[in-house]
């Protein structure tokens, strides 16, 4: 028999700043964390000069024995994840015997310790400047076992790379393993730090914004008629996930039950999201949780402001969910941290639903008529919300949907 | 290069990579148990040695034998030694 699921604890490094109440507050005030960032200057033919980067973060916080082997990416992770257990009442030994296990991805290894390691060894071909811990910044689990080292979190590990499908995914195979009962508890998510090759893959793809360097605040546009491209950023969002019967034994406080999940390829094309899979990875979640469309409240969409996908991804939804569910994005105010996206997305919709606050999307001004098909909250509305469903849609192909809900004890 | 300037440098280059605090760099004290340093860090104990010193010491037997920072302090002074006998 499945067990029940819930989250107990959230931990959020976004470009908001440390913790999950900062970018709940930067979203509810309507704020935007992107920012000009000329030292995309430095990569020849690059356009965008914004992104959304991570500040007031000191990672001297973290012992040098952990710190060491850890790039930006997993100093994120581990404060988020810091912050989820403490906010689930967890301290470090409470979680031996393979109690806990990890399922945190990255879209990839730390680039940027692949670009210091290759400029030195291109020099003259040699290894012999080569420091011991770099290979753990690099490996494509850096950000998993990092997190697990400095927690002492012994049970599985697992380390999803779905680019940015990554950080929903992560918490949906995190679900499915407490829901069958291989895993009491789970810290899931995802991270990633920006670099600006990451920034040139979507640029290369003709997907990131470039129209408003001299206006950072302004894009990426979600849905809007004057969108052009998505907005690198970076950061991290860690949930802990527990069995209902873990939770209640601990007296722990209950933030959400996950109900639903489900994910799946879509072949159509490695760049192109098809409309029609989209719309079937949400009714397949929605079916997971044993919801029909119309018990659902809201769609936290992935929308990152591209003018394919926000296109593909309403026409999904509005035929899932018909033409009045309410659908925002956080992008506009975040950009895209890609890994960390699906996560720290997620977190911030429950916080906010459980303040019963609904955040419209930012610098949506003129509604794309090709987006019209959903309803899109024009202001900060107060609204109670029950169940929503979280989007991420990858590149390479990967759709992942959660559906969650407010807990009730029935 | 004097001894004394070997030392310093040997400590201060030390004292940068593995965030050490300054009043545990004496001789007697041992890498690991006193100075909390690990497999890991002798390898990169090594490379921070030779990028210091410019010399190659990865291969060198010596280096085995190491148990305190001031076995560090004789091994490198023995090496510079040797090496400016042989540059006579």
């Amino acid at each position: 028999m499945k067990k029940r699921v819930v989250i107990t604890g959230l931990g959020s490094v976004s470009p908001f700043g440390r913790g999950t109440e900062a970018l709940v507050h930067g979203l509810a005030d309507g704020r935007s964390s992107v920012r000009q960032a000329p030292d995309l200057g430095r990569i020849g033919g690059l356009r965008p000069r914004v992104a959304a980067t991570v500040k007031g973060i000191d990672p001297k916080e973290i012992p040098r024995k952990y710190r060491r082997s850890m790039s930006a990416m997993s100093i994120f992770a581990f404060f988020a994840a810091q912050e989820a257990l403490a906010q689930a009442g967890l301290c470090v030994g409470q979680w031996g015997g393979g109690r806990l296990g990890v399922a945190l991805g990255s879209t990839v290894g730390s680039t940027q310790a692949s670009e210091d390691f290759f400029k030195d060894f291109f020099t003259d071909h040699s290894l012999e400047r080569m420091r011991s811990t770099l290979f753990f910044q690099i490996m494509n689990h850096s950000v998993a076992a990092n997190v697990a080292q400095a927690l002492e979190i012994t049970g599985r590990l697992l380390a999803p790379a779905s680019a940015c499908s990554t950080g929903c995914q992560a918490i949906g195979y995190g679900f499915e393993m407490v829901s069958c009962g291989r895993q009491e508890m789970m810290l899931c998510g995802g991270a990633d730090e920006l670099h600006p090759l990451t920034v040139a893959t979507f640029d290369i793809l003709n997907a990131a914004s470039s129209g408003f360097n001299d206006n950072p605040c302004k894009t990426p546009r979600p849905f809007d008629r004057d969108r052009d491209g998505m907005v690198c950023a970076e950061g991290a969002g860690v949930v802990l996930l527990e069995s209902l019967d873990s939770a209640l034994s601990r007296g722990a406080g209950i933030v959400a039950e996950i109900i639903g999940f489900a994910t799946l390829s879509d072949t159509g094309n490695i760049a192109h999201p098809d409309p029609a899979v989209m719309e079937r990875c949400m009714r397949l979640a929605l079916e997971d949780a044993g919801l029909t469309p119309s018990q659902a409240h809201y769609v936290n969409a992935h929308a990152t402001g591209t003018p394919q996908g926000d296109v593909a991804e309403c026409a999904a939804i509005a035929q899932v969910f018909g033409g009045s569910i309410p659908v925002s994005s956080f992008k506009g105010h975040l950009g895209h941290a890609m890994a960390a996206s699906g996560s720290l997305e997620l977190i911030a919709a429950l916080e906010l639903a459980r303040r019963n606050l609904l955040v419209p999307t930012l610098n949506l001004e003129n509604i794309d008529p090709l987006c019209s098909a959903v309803c899109h909250p024009r202001a900060l509305q107060i609204s109670p919300i029950s169940v929503l469903v979280k989007n991420s849609f990858a590149l390479g192909g990967v759709n992942s949907t959660l559906v969650v809900r407010r807990y009730a004890n029935d | 290069m004097t001894d004394q300037k070997i030392i310093e440098l040997i400590n201060s280059s030390l004292i940068e990579e593995f965030e050490l605090e300054t009043e545990k760099m004496t001789p007697e004290a041992t890498i690991y148990e006193d100075l909390g340093l690990d497999s890991l860090d002798i390898v990169d104990m090594v490379v921070v040695l030779e990028n210091a010193f410019r010399f190659k010491i990865r291969e060198e037997d010596g280096i085995r034998d190491i148990r305190t920072l001031g076995d560090i302090h004789r091994f490198v002074i023995g090496k510079k030694q040797s090496l400016e006998k042989k540059g006579d």
